[in-house]
Parts: structure tokens; C-alpha cells; sequence
């Protein structure tokens, strides 16, 4: 973060350059984004973005938790794709106890995370479609994303802080009718897909706006550390769900949409395709949904059931040494990856034998991502910056942490 | 899945291919090695971090060409008390492999990867920021997410929770 310093960063070292500062409340730079441009009539010539206005030192405030009450903290990282962020964190933790997790509980943590990263990419779409110009979308989109917040709220009590997964399991079981409203909503979903890709898709006014404008190829996508749909939509074909499967993926069909271009239309159309495939995981997810408990059995670890603690004096032992003491974990390390809406996100969880994590670092999707946007824009317009930075579909929670 | 101890002996893990391909190139470089839960850790002498990643991104037979992360972990009071972690990611062969690189108290530098991977760029201006840690030969280290002016490397061990007040 460089808002102290008075001067710009970038100095203008050309008479004809000015240097243009946007953000960090800018409306299309999606949270507190600053970017800071020199630009040459409307051209820019440098661009560097600025971050850092989010930070709330949630890596060190890990350090000070139990595990389980860093379960919480996880949502508001990345506050999209909350499941997915719970999803990433739980798994590190599993792996570093050991944990044998239950079908019905990874079923049940791949069919949410389909819905989440649904969601997600709802409110991308939205968004990114408004900073370009198409104004539309925006209320489509969040039409369908109340049913999934619905349905989270359904299972979870929440509609964006869900914190539904837990270490060993999930919280509660699904409600009754919940997997109805799922299959409804899986129903219904692909015929809105059509009408935002009859509003976009075609459209020649999105097409100039998309096509050819701020391209990346492979081989910089790479080695900048892109992931998700902004590495597939230059061509990289890889998708973590399928090319390193975590919590029962390997059970499931699905394509994973590559682009060939590297431009701002690529990543929409792979985001775009993602959202059909989700839907189709989500349903595979609810025809195969097998049956048995939702949490592991690990009294030591996993809160036990409230009737079990209001009657068993054991479980009620357990409950209060969880509660006040939390559990230790055995020394060790571990680096979880999933892939979320936008990329590789990953955990790193280091253990020293206690009940609280020694260090918890997240790897940031989007950290990585944002150092592509020099790459794309630079010699492009201004109004190309707004377009790229949609497309790469940033969260400045994420970034910032 | 019961835990099983880690190995910590070079021989056992002899075989894999990154240690094959380093240990070929200079046995010195690598200074231990750790086989826990599935995953493989490699240390490597601090000199020859930057050497090393090269390496390994160009080795034909399996090149772990993509930078996932770096982080450091800070171990205050034991010596030596930094650790810069780098989780390295490949793309062909779909596995990990994670390097480490111990720093003493008194000099906490390391080579930056940055000439190997551009993206290492956020990575370790994060890692400065947060952990004070120097890399020589990065081209804009900064902070990163605190404001320029701060006191201190908050993610140390020794720097209170709550900030100094």
C-alpha cells in the first residue's frame, strides 16, 4: 500500500505522460482496487495496482485462534466463494490429523461448492458486464444468485458468512426439502444461462468491447502465476477439480472449458461454460448422494450431536473440552490447494503440536492474478484497464486479507 | 488413514525426481529432506535457491514449472528463525513439491526468484512486508499491504496480536 507516500509511484519520466490514480473507490475496480496509470493521451504506458486497503491480518489473527475458530475467519476471506474458502481450510486441517472424512459429507461439500462457485460466478458476470456498459445482466444475474443465497441460508443459517464445513464433517445435517429446492433450482438454471448468453454472447456491441482486447498468452499466464479461468482462457488446460481431484471429485463427469485467445472474451466464455458444468456436477451430486453420517467419527475432534450432549455425560465431556481447549493437532505441515471460482487457492497450515495453528497462510487466487493486468493493458486504452480488470474477476478481500 | 511417521532420510527418498535431478547437479545444495503426509519437502542451501528453481522449471523429464506460493514461517526464538517456503506446482506431471530455505535472525536474505518467475514478484513483497525478510535482485521490494510508513513486521512472532499500542 503506497497511500502514505504524497507523490505517485510511478515518477513521469516523458514531458507528453500524466499519471492518472484510479480507485480505490472507483466503482468498477470491485472492492478498493487502486490503480495507479501513466498514460499517454488516453493510451496507458505504465500500470500499477495498488493494494492493501483491505488488510486485516487475518494470517495473524489465526495464529491466536483455535482451529476450529478459524473456520469463521475463512469466510471473510474470500466473501464470494465463502464454502469454498471453508472447503480449502478444513481439508488442510483433515490432512494434518488424518482424518477419514464420510461420503455423505464430501458429496454434500462438492454439491455446495458447485453452488458457490455458481454464485460467484453470478456476481462476476454481473459486475463485469455492468463496468462494460451492458446494464441487464446485472439484474438477471442477481435474480438467480438470491436462489443459491437461499439456499445456503437454507443449510447453513447464512446467507454469505456460512461457515457450513467443519473440521471432520459438516455442521448439521441438510434440512428436510433442501435437496428439493436443489433440484429445482438445478432445473431451472441452464434456460437463465441462455438468456445471459442471448444478452452477451452474440452481441456485437460485446464482442468489440471483449474480442481481442486485453490479451495475455500462455506462456505469460504462467509464469506470472495465473490460475483458473484467467490460465484456461489463454489455453492452459488445468483444472485442479480434475487434474489433482480433493474430497471425492474423481467421482464426478464434467468438461473443463479451455480458451484459445487470452482475451477478455475467452475468460468469459470459460466462466460462462463453467457455470453449465457446475450445474451438472450439482446435479450428479444429488442423483449419487449416498446415505450414513455427516461427520467423522473422531469424538476428540468432532463436536458431538446436541441430543448426544444433552444426555450423555461423555459427549458432554468432550463438547467442553473442544469448546475450552480445542484439539491438538500433530506437528507437521500441510499445503491444500482447491480451485476456486478463480483459481488455485491454497492453504498452508503448519502445526507445532498444539491446539492452535503455528502459521495458517492462504495462497491468493487473485494476488497472483492481479500481476497479469500490467501485461494485459499496457499500450491499450484506458477504458480497456476496466474491461481487463473485470475479467480476471478480482476480490480484494482475497488479495488483501 | 493412520499418520505415519515422517522420513526424514535422504537415502529412502533418493528416488524422486526432483532430489535425483538436484543431487546430480550439486549434492551441496540440498541440505535435507522431509517426506510427510504425502507431501515432499526439500531444503536447500540459501545460496543456490535461485539456481535451483531454474532448475527445476527446465528439467525436460519433469519440470515443475509453476509457482504456486511463497510464504515464510517465523520459528522466533529458535535459530535458525526463518523459514521462506516455496510451493512449487507441475503443471504436466500434476505433482507438488515444496522448497525451504532456513535464514538466521541476524541476516534474514535470500536470492530472489523473481528472473525465474515473474510472479514471484507479490509473493515475496508480501513476505517482506510481513516478515521483513530482504531479496536481493527483486526489482520493486516494497511493502505490499501495509502503509509505507509502518513499524515492524507484523507477522513475526514476536509482534503482539493486538499491534503495539
Amino acid at each position: 500500500m503506497a497511500h502514505m507516500t504524497p507523490t505517485p509511484v510511478i515518477d513521469g519520466v516523458q514531458d507528453k505522460t500524466m499519471i492518472l490514480n484510479m480507485g480505490p473507490q472507483h466503482p468498477s475496480t470491485h472492492g478498493v482496487l487502486r490503480v495507479i496509470l501513466e498514460i499517454d493521451g488516453e493510451n496507458v504506458v505504465r500500470i500499477m495496482p495498488d493494494i492493501g486497503y483491505l488488510h486485516t491480518g487475518i494470517e495473524k489473527t489465526c495464529e491466536a485462534k483455535f482451529y476450529q475458530q478459524v473456520v469463521p475467519l475463512t469466510d471473510r476471506i474470500d466473501y464470494l466463494c465463502p464454502l469454498t474458502n471453508n472447503l480449502c481450510y478444513v481439508l488442510a486441517v483433515e490432512k494434518l490429523l488424518g482424518l477419514e472424512i464420510p461420503p455423505k459429507a464430501q458429496w454434500m461439500r462438492v454439491l455446495l461448492n458447485e453452488l458457490t462457485r455458481i454464485n460467484s460466478h453470478l456476481v462476476w458476470l454481473g459486475t463485469h458486464a455492468l463496468d462494460i456498459g451492458a446494464m441487464t445482466v446485472f439484474l438477471y444475474c442477481f435474480r438467480e444468485r438470491e436462489d443459491v443465497l437461499r439456499i445456503f441460508e437454507m443449510v447453513s443459517g447464512q446467507r454469505m458468512m456460512t461457515s457450513y464445513f467443519r473440521i471432520g464433517g459438516l455442521t448439521v445435517e441438510p434440512p428436510l426439502g433442501f435437496f428439493d429446492r436443489v433440484r429445482d433450482f438445478a432445473s431451472r438454471f441452464p434456460s437463465k444461462v441462455d438468456e445471459y448468453e442471448n444478452l452477451l454472447t452474440g452481441n456485437p456491441i460485446w464482442g468489440m468491447r471483449t474480442k481481442g482486447v486485453a490479451r495475455i498468452s500462455a506462456e505469460h499466464a504462467l509464469s506470472l502465476g495465473a490460475t483458473g479461468p484467467t490460465l484456461r482462457g489463454s489455453g492452459v488446460d488445468f483444472d485442479l477439480r480434475r487434474d489433482m481431484p480433493y474430497t471425492g471429485y474423481e467421482n464426478f463427469k464434467f468438461n473443463v472449458p479451455v480458451g484459445k485467445e487470452g482475451d477478455v472474451f475467452d475468460r468469459y466464455m470459460c466462466r460462462v461454460l463453467e457455470l453449465r458444468e457446475s450445474i451438472g456436477i450439482v446435479r450428479q451430486a444429488l442423483d449419487g448422494m449416498p446415505e450414513g453420517p455427516i461427520k467423522a467419527d473422531a469424538p476428540k475432534v468432532v463436536l458431538p450431536d446436541r441430543e448426544k450432549m444433552k444426555t450423555q455425560m461423555e459427549a458432554l465431556i468432550y463438547h467442553f473440552k473442544i469448546i475450552t481447549e480445542g484439539f491438538s493437532v500433530p506437528a507437521g505441515e500441510v499445503y491444500q490447494a482447491v480451485e476456486s471460482p478463480r483459481g488455485e487457492m491454497g492453504y498452508y497450515v503448519v502445526s507445532d503440536g498444539t491446539a492452535k495453528p503455528y502459521r495458517v497462510h492462504m495462497r491468493a487466487a487473485c494476488l497472483a492474478n492481479l500481476q497479469t493486468i500490467p501485461k494485459m493493458c499496457e499500450g491499450r486504452l484506458i477504458a480497456d484497464v476496466v474491461a481487463a480488470i473485470g475479467s480476471i474477476d478480482i476480490v480484494l478481500g482475497e488479495i488483501d486479507r | 488413514m493412520a499418520l505415519s511417521p515422517p522420513i526424514t532420510d535422504l537415502e529412502q527418498l533418493k528416488s524422486h525426481p526432483a532430489l535425483v535431478r538436484l543431487l546430480e547437479w550439486n549434492a551441496k545444495a540440498v541440505t535435507g529432506v522431509k517426506f510427510d503426509r504425502e507431501e515432499m519437502t526439500i531444503y536447500v542451501e540459501r545460496g543456490s535457491i535461485r539456481e535451483v528453481c531454474a532448475l527445476l522449471r527446465d528439467d525436460t523429464q519433469f519440470p515443475f514449472n509453476f509457482l504456486s506460493d511463497i510464504t515464510c514461517v517465523d520459528w522466533y526464538p529458535n535459530e535458525p528463525r526463518f523459514e521462506v517456503v516455496y510451493h512449487l506446482l507441475s503443471i504436466p506431471k500434476k505433482d507438488r513439491l515444496r522448497l525451504k530455505v532456513r535464514l538466521e535472525a541476524a541476516s534474514p536474505v535470500v536470492e530472489s526468484v523473481t528472473s525465474v518467475w515473474p510472479g514471484a514478484n507479490y509473493f515475496e513483497r508480501e513476505v517482506f512486508d510481513l516478515f521483513g525478510v530482504r531479496f536481493t535482485g527483486h526489482p520493486y521490494l516494497r511493502r505490499l499491504l501495509m502503509p509505507e510508513d509502518w513499524e515492524g513486521n507484523p507477522l513475526r512472532k514476536d509482534y503482539p496480536v493486538e499491534g503495539y499500542r
